[in-house]
């Protein structure tokens, strides 16, 4: 049996004989292929001696029981990792940051506590996934949507946690803000309850959000000061229609107008779903589109006279490529709109959006889907299921054999930066990593455009393939640790990412020598001076195990 | 004087107070699937409701299905698309996929997918096989 690093073998059979009575024998897994089963099936480091793996797990059902095992931890100064479903699939699964960790697996805990439709909120356990609240939600007949991500198998709680997003109205899209009070278990066993939930008998938790005093809520995202037991979500109402048309620009450069009208319509609220960017030149599908391309047989493949302009041009340009467009009348952008609420507000605000766009000339509209909701079983079929509130497992079709991709990888990992909610930095973003994709043999795409599930901000979400073979990895894990640097040098950071980077990035973010970084440290060794909890994580590691810097 | 009714309705109030209840929530446990509906399965084989519940998301009929769409493309029609029409696998052969994961298809641990629950989408994945 592996043991931990820094504890001695009679220490961790005496904290795992603990651990079973405070949870059950059967709920300890110590045996090679319970353990191996926490791996992280996407791993960078797959099969290498440096992948992250977990000495075993410990699975508790209740709050008491996760007392009971933290307290346990303690004493004996065992490094637990908390994972709730486990399925954050290409940002580290169920697998421990720091490697002989015993993964407290929450699953288990699987309480809907309460959802209100009036007050449209749900306060949930980690082992719930969003599969279970949506059914939870239908089987009662409420009338509310749960903002999903793509993968529907992960918890709200994790993912709010890990600062995941969704696709609904821009309030609930950011998982982490749409959240309202949470339950914590210190590293001392201790209860604290955030926001409201800190005065007893509190009518407003799942209501306001700050309480009183510091919000504390922030520091149990991204890192390891407690183990979160509850927390409570704003839900979306479920509105009465659903309106989609697409604005197209016919030219290289209308790409910046397109973002700046989008994002005054954005902020004031005309459109209120999550705006989803496209080329129809460039060949670069809106996600809806990806959804549906991955059913069918893909993208039709461009004319030949357009294929060789492609292939010729520079970062998505050459002035014979906008030429044909023209001439063709092939859009260089397309930008999607989504409207939830009362079908004539919707149309109404449409219309205004058209009126702003046309500011860009040759601008062209097309509508698209209009529903009365809810959606039918027929109208489900056909759309992304997430921008109506429903979790799907669909997007997994990306990576998965199909007839477009007959060699499926194993897995991926992302790189995903943050970068201004602009067109130009949309163009210089391209163009400094098309050059670091050239110098370090990565696909070097023609062009790429970024994501707009966050307001006020563009994300780029660039899938690194993980494979079986050794070799090939590590040459694109060297390929991320560049790009993730490029990035930096630039000001654009990640908002995210698997164990295997999280110092490196956690480095990006350094101004004034590493204060922000000391500071969580200094938190750490406060809340946790044993450093039993999810060492590591986001960069944070305890005193025992901090690495000087050079 | 309106200022005084006003501060006296506030002391009335404040004096009557709110009874602090003990927030003593218990919740519904929500059985653990990766479904959008609950499934019945009367009348349904042994292990069809652990199949629909962890398996068909994936693997089920339909369009967005990845499970399907990949073994449409590896099998090409040879073998049918749908795991459930399938009449030659083996419970160990189910297992090791569920266990070892394939592709993109990740390993599930024994607090997703227990043993007992495995064993009943085994024996549905076989029933059809010949014997």
């Amino acid at each position: 049996m592996k043991v931990p690093p820094g504890v001695s073998s009679s220490d961790f059979a005496k904290a795992l004989d603990e651990f079973e009575q405070a949870v059950g024998k059967q709920w300890v897994f110590t045996a090679e292929e319970d353990v191996a089963l926490y791996r992280d099936p996407y791993s960078p480091f797959l099969g290498e001696a440096d992948e992250l793996v977990a000495s075993a797990a410990v699975a508790p059902e209740s709050v008491e029981q996760v007392q009971k095992v933290v307290r346990i931890a303690n004493q004996y100064k065992v490094p637990i990792y908390p994972v709730s479903t486990g399925k954050n699939l290409g940002y580290g699964g169920s697998a421990p940051v720091f490697s002989g960790s015993v993964v407290l697996d929450l699953k288990r805990m699987n309480r809907v506590i309460e959802v209100n439709e009036e007050n449209a909120y749900a306060l949930v356990e980690p082992g719930v996934s969003y599969f279970d609240l949506y059914r939870y939600i239908q089987e009662k007949g409420l009338k509310l949507w749960v903002d999903v991500p793509d993968p529907g198998w992960g918890s709200p709680v994790g993912n709010a946690l890990d600062r995941g997003g969704g696709y609904l109205m821009a309030q609930f899209r950011n998982h982490f803000d749409s959240h309202c009070g949470m339950e914590v278990v210190l590293a001392n066993g201790e209860i604290i309850r955030t926001g409201m939930g800190a005065m007893p008998g509190a009518k407003t938790w799942q209501n306001y959000k700050s309480g009183f005093g510091p919000w504390v809520d922030g520091i149990f995202s991204q890192s390891n000061f407690g183990v979160v037991t509850k927390m409570g979500f704003w839900l979306m109402p479920e509105p009465e229609g659903y309106l989609s048309g697409t604005v197209y620009a016919p030219k290289h450069a209308d790409l910046i107008p397109l973002v700046r009208i989008l994002n005054y319509l954005e902020n004031t609220r005309v459109t209120n779903g999550m705006p989803d960017l496209g080329s129809p030149l460039l060949r670069i599908p809106m996600i809806a589109e990806i959804d549906v391309w991955n059913r069918g047989d893909g993208p039709p493949p461009p004319e030949p006279e357009l294929a060789s302009l492609l292939a010729k041009s520079e970062g998505g340009y050459s002035a014979e490529l906008e030429r044909y467009a023209v001439d063709h009348g092939i859009s260089y952008w397309s930008c999607k709109l989504s409207f939830y609420g009362p079908p004539k507000a919707n149309q109404a605000n449409w219309e205004f959006a058209k009126e702003k766009f046309s500011t860009i000339p040759g601008a062209k509209f097309v509508d698209n889907e209009s529903y009365k909701l809810p959606l039918t079983p027929e109208e489900r079929e056909k759309v992304h299921k997430p921008q109506f509130g429903i979790p799907s497992l669909a997007m997994f079709s990306i990576g998965a054999r199909s007839r477009t991709n007959p060699d499926p990888t194993n897995g991926h990992m992302w790189f995903s930066p943050i970068i201004p909610r602009t067109g130009e930095a949309i163009f210089e973003a391209n163009r400094v990593f098309n050059q670091a994709a050239k110098k370090y043999g990565l696909p070097v795409l023609a062009f790429s455009l970024p994501s707009c599930y966050w307001e006020r901000s563009f994300i780029f979400i660039f899938a690194f393939p993980v494979t079986r073979d050794k070799e090939t990895n590590q040459k694109n894990r060297a390929a991320f640790r560049q790009l993730v640097q490029i990035a930096a040098e630039h000001g654009w950071g990640e908002y995210r990412t698997a164990p295997a980077y999280q110092d490196l990035i956690m480095n990006t973010y350094s101004y004034n020598n590493h204060a922000l970084l000391r500071f969580h440290e200094t938190l750490k060794d406060t809340v946790d001076p044993n450093g039993i909890l999810s060492a590591g994580r986001y960069g944070i590691w305890p005193k025992h195990l901090r690495k000087t810097e050079a | 004087m309106k200022h005084l009714g006003l501060l006296s309705a506030i002391a009335f109030a404040w004096l009557l107070g709110a009874p602090i209840s003990a927030a003593q929530e218990q919740g519904q446990r929500i059985p653990s699937s990766w479904t959008t509906t609950t499934v019945s399965g009367q009348g349904e084989p042994r292990g069809y409701v652990e199949y629909q519940k962890f398996c068909s998301a994936c693997h089920g009929p339909g369009t967005g299905r990845p499970g399907t769409m990949a073994l449409q493309a590896k099998y090409k029609g040879a073998e049918p698309a749908l795991l459930d029409q399938r009449t030659d696998l083996t419970p160990e052969l189910v297992k090791t996929y569920v266990r070892n994961g394939i592709s993109v298809m990740p390993f599930f641990r024994k607090t997703e997918i227990s043993d007992a629950d495995l064993d009943l989408i085994a024996l549905y994945l076989t029933r059809n096989n010949k014997r």
